[in-house]
């Protein structure tokens, strides 16, 4: 049994719209372990992002975190005032997003970004240390030391996106999550970058939350999946068993409908129809209207997301 | 597939009712523009009709002059004894006819040529925003002067007077929709389907202009209302012997020195509120076609 | 009957780089982006051609230059017999009604103020096919094949108040109404979500066969194109480096690049963890393409000859077309 990192209990986070309230965030629960690469997927809009950044408390804006608790290292960071938050967020738990541009300063070279987070948050350090760690660091990154100079613009996607990786690793930061982190990426250039994060993650022992839409990029690097459908968390488990023996119906008709180079087949199965309006989500269980093994229980009451076997966790009523 | 309730977006009417076209405090902005616009234009059109609406004749003398804001002249009377409560009612009229003359005339003019020469390009392009660009960086009211001047008075030539200045400012805007229009996907699709270039300008660029016009001929006639008033303040007005907003302002100013302040301060009032009556319904118009900015 | 609906033979199109004036100055000859630098391929009646690359390949030029909705800068477009290059404006938009065009995204490809039916039907009222009431009708026809369903309730509505798949299938009903005969399906279901992938791929081949198309499905994801084109061209940095069969192609991939990308593809399957070396780094700006073969920088197998020499683009085997000087050694 490995140890928790993070440990998140029944969290609701709401959106006020328009057109009314949408819970984009129900009753998740789930822990993250420590040292692994936790893969969470699911299709648009099913709240994945919004969990993500729900776990630094800056749920995209308007988004509320309405409820339940999010334990971070033994602490509930629903009770630390803002400006704990403020020094946690970045120094303990780093973000990468699907484009890096945004996130790095145009006018800054990767040394400035890296002395600057370096310093930051070491204030004894000197500069020749620092540039020392930076120098480092980039070696890590598979970027030679020379690019040290170079501004964000001359970097390609890939390494700009390590570089990204590269500030959290300055900060030694406890958990990384990266949200569609390869999304913008070439395959080729997606795979070099997962192969290459696989690596630096077993090497330091590294926490990553891995949020993305494409299947195959979770099954390649790792750990634990967890799906989410409409808001809720509908599976969790070892890559293995969630790949070789999904439980939840959703699940197995999402895996079923990506298309694998590998296979001989030459048709995808159908999942027909399309996510619910979280406006207004189906009674009982929100994949009701989609599922093929639906039964009357199903249509009333909600399922429980328990653990069905060792260390595999779903929420549907064919397990109850 | 079927479609959800929820798929239904509500009408703006509906939206409107419930306080939600938009986020932001902005909304009373509009409500408040809105009902100033409403009222002037009512009440403009129902002294067309009704030639009694206002408690006296604007023209005739009715009091002593200069007599202060009583019960029976709430906003006193000018030089002559006319009743100034009785001229700004009637004085809009000139007003509005000007500002919404100029403003559909520089409108119709601006967003023909913009479109054209925004879809065109080329040197005809370069030539005709050359020419805008010229009579844009003219001083607005130094050019309206001139040309007041050169075409004479009367409501038809001080509105073209008008017009002009304001041509190139639609001419910018739709040119410069159409340019960022005409590199949407949707407009290649067009093309694609093999759609004619006047289908294209007509069916899929012209539409998509649309709500920015609305919102700039709003402020524009707010625009027109002040350079109207500013004509007619030095002397280029319409008509010296209709009841005008600047004309009875220039003529009140003098009869400051000797503390008669109303002569001056209801024309002038008149004017600041119509005016930002039309901008703030303007911005707000703004805000509720081009949602975009508040809407993710 | 000619076997070949479209033959492209030596298709380029360079376009000029934006300079400043001052750089203008300084440099002698202007420069140029070599999007599409001469492929040759031709797409049979009835199939689906696939073509795959990474971002900058010039595969969506090429599927633009193809219909002419951008202009070629060197080559030819044979629709049949006829040189597409060589029409004026107005016969080559009455020719567009046998070729259409699907693009990426949906939302974008749609004009946010014309109703979907509108949207739809409008190629009938360009072409003088139908109007009003008749118009309709074949338009809730159309709507009824694509599966937009109740499509009288569809009709009057604005694009932005449907789902990003139906939006989709909007594009798609755009896009047959005239029955064309080709279709140039540029990433279709990229945008789309995981699940309505497999929906809409399993549309396009039963409209596929409903209205004898012929595709050119223009993607970057291998592992799509495998349940949906018979044969496929992978293309790198404006050129093509192998065509062949899908099945051929995959099975045995004669070009390091092909077999780069196919290396890459992510499998949904943890059991089938990839092993195999990746190519180091990334690809080239298409500006100064690196001499010889233009993947020689990144390719295992590279050589001398290769950085020196342009391989020649020959048929290996039959039906199987690759770019490189030492395919014979990946021959199976």
């Amino acid at each position: 049994m490995s140890e928790s990192l993070v440990e998140v209990r029944n969290l609701d986070l709401d959106y006020p719209t328009r057109r009314g309230v949408i819970r984009a965030v129900d009753k998740v629960s789930i822990s993250i372990n420590r040292g692994e690469i936790l893969g969470l997927v699911g299709e648009s809009g099913c709240g994945k992002s919004t969990f993500g950044r729900a776990l630094l408390r800056l749920p995209p804006s308007p988004g509320e975190i309405v409820g339940g608790e999010i334990v971070f290292d033994g602490q509930d960071l629903m009770e630390l005032d803002e400006e704990s938050m403020r020094r946690l967020r970045g120094a303990r738990i780093s973000m990468v997003f699907q484009d890096p541009m945004t996130c790095l300063n145009p006018l800054q070279s990767i040394n400035d970004h890296l002395m600057e987070t370096i310093q930051a948050h070491q204030t004894n350090v000197s500069n020749k240390e620092a540039r020392e760690l930076a120098v480092s660091i980039l070696n890590r990154l598979g970027i030679k030391p020379e690019r040290l100079d170079d501004y964000p613009h001359q970097l390609s996607g890939g390494m700009r996106q390590r570089v990204m990786i590269g500030l959290a690793l300055a900060l030694n930061a406890d958990l990384i999550i990266a949200d569609e982190a390869t999304t913008s990426l070439d395959v080729i250039v997606e795979a070099q970058f997962l192969d290459w994060l696989r690596e630096l993650q077993q090497e330091l022992n590294l926490t990553i939350l891995l949020i993305t839409h494409n299947i195959g990029v979770i099954a390649e690097v790792s750990d634990r999946v967890a799906v989410m459908y409409a808001a809720k968390m509908v599976e969790l488990a070892d890559a293995f068993s969630l790949f070789d023996k999904p439980l939840h119906p959703y699940t197995e008709g999402l895996l079923a409908s990506v298309p694998n180079i590998e296979l001989e087949e030459d048709t995808l199965e159908i999942m027909y129809g399309s996510p619910p309006n979280l406006l207004k989500p189906p009674r009982g269980c929100r994949f009701h209207p989609r599922c093929p093994h639906v039964m009357d229980v199903c249509r009333e009451e909600e399922p429980p997301f328990r653990e069905v076997n060792p260390g595999h966790w779903a929420a549907c009523w064919l397990y109850e | 597939m079927t479609m959800t309730e929820s798929d239904v977006r509500p009408g703006l009417l509906a939206r409107f009712l419930r306080g939600r076209i938009w986020y932001g405090a902005e909304w009373w902005m509009t409500v408040i523009g809105g009902l100033i616009v409403l009222f002037i234009t009512s009440m403009t059109i129902a002294s067309f009709i009704t030639p009694n609406l206002a408690p006296y004749n604007p023209e005739a003398s009715v009091a002593g002059p200069f007599e202060p804001p009583s019960f029976q002249h709430i906003f006193g009377t000018d030089q002559l004894g006319r009743d100034i409560f009785s001229r700004i009612i009637y004085g809009a009229q000139i007003v509005l006819q000007v500002a919404f003359l100029s403003a559909t005339t520089s409108l119709v003019v601006g967003v023909t040529v913009g479109l054209i020469s925004g879809f065109v390009g080329g040197w005809a392009d370069k030539a005709i925003s050359l020419v805008m660009d010229s009579i844009y960086s003219f001083p607005g009211l130094i050019l309206a002067i001139a040309l007041a001047a050169m075409l004479g008075s009367g409501i038809l030539n001080i509105s073209i007077a008008i017009a002009v200045i304001y041509i190139p400012t639609f001419f910018r805007l739709v040119r410069g929709q159409v340019l960022s229009i005409k590199e949407e996907l949707y407009v290649e699709a067009a093309r694609s389907l093999g759609a004619r270039g006047r289908t294209m300008l007509w069916r899929y660029i012209f539409p998509n202009v649309i709500p920015s016009i609305v919102v700039v001929f709003s402020m524009n006639v707010a625009d027109a209302i002040i350079t109207e008033a500013g004509l007619a303040f030095i002397g280029l007005g319409v008509d010296p012997s209709l009841p005008d907003w600047g004309y009875d302002i220039y003529r009140g100013r003098s009869e400051l020195v000797g503390g008669r302040w109303w002569p001056v301060t209801f024309p002038g009032l008149a004017i600041a509120l119509v005016a930002l009556g039309f901008s703030m319904f303007g911005e707000g118009l703004s805000e509720i076609l081009n949602p975009r900015l508040t809407e993710s | 009957m000619k076997e070949h609906l479209i033959e492209v033979r030596g298709l380029k199109k360079w376009f000029p780089v934006q300079e400043s004036f001052i750089e203008r100055l300084v440099t002698a000859q202007n420069q140029f982006v070599r999007a599409v630098d001469g492929v040759d391929f031709e797409i049979k009646k009835g199939e689906v051609f696939g073509l795959a690359g990474e971002s900058g390949s010039g595969k969506t030029t090429t599927g633009r230059l193809i219909l002419r909705l951008v202009e070629p800068t060197e080559g030819k477009v044979f629709y049949g017999d006829q040189d597409l290059v060589q029409l004026s404006g107005e016969e080559m938009r009455k020719m567009r009604q046998h070729m259409q065009l699907i693009f990426q995204d949906p939302s974008a490809s749609l004009n946010p103020r014309m109703k979907i039916g509108e949207a739809i039907g409008h190629s009938l009222e360009i072409f003088d096919v139908a109007h009003g009431k008749e118009k309709r009708e074949r338009v809730l026809e159309m709507m009824e094949k694509v599966e937009l369903r109740p499509a009288s309730q569809f009709y009057d509505k604005y694009p932005h108040q449907v789902s990003g798949g139906q939006r989709q299938r909007i594009v798609l009903a755009r896009a047959l109404m005239l029955r064309p005969d080709f279709v140039v399906a540029d990433e279709p279901i990229a945008m789309a979500d995981v699940s309505v992938r497999a929906t809409l791929l399993d549309l396009m081949i039963h409209l596929k066969e409903d209205f004898d198309l012929t595709y050119l499905f223009i993607t970057h994801d291998l592992a799509t194109a495998k349940y949906i084109c018979d044969r496929i061209a992978i293309m790198y940095l404006g050129l093509i480096c192998e065509m062949g069969e899908l099945d051929r192609v995959y099975n045995n991939p004669l070009h390091p690049y092909t077999q780069a990308l196919l290396a890459a593809v992510p499998i949904p399957d943890p059991h089938a963890r990839r092993s195999t070396p990746l190519p180091k780094g990334e690809i080239p700006s298409p500006i100064n393409p690196p001499s010889g073969c233009r993947f020689h920088p990144r390719c295992p197998y590279a050589e001398s000859r290769c950085a020196a020499e342009v391989p020649a683009f020959r048929e290996l085997v039959p039906g199987h077309h690759v770019a490189c000087h030492f395919a014979e050694q990946f021959l199976e």
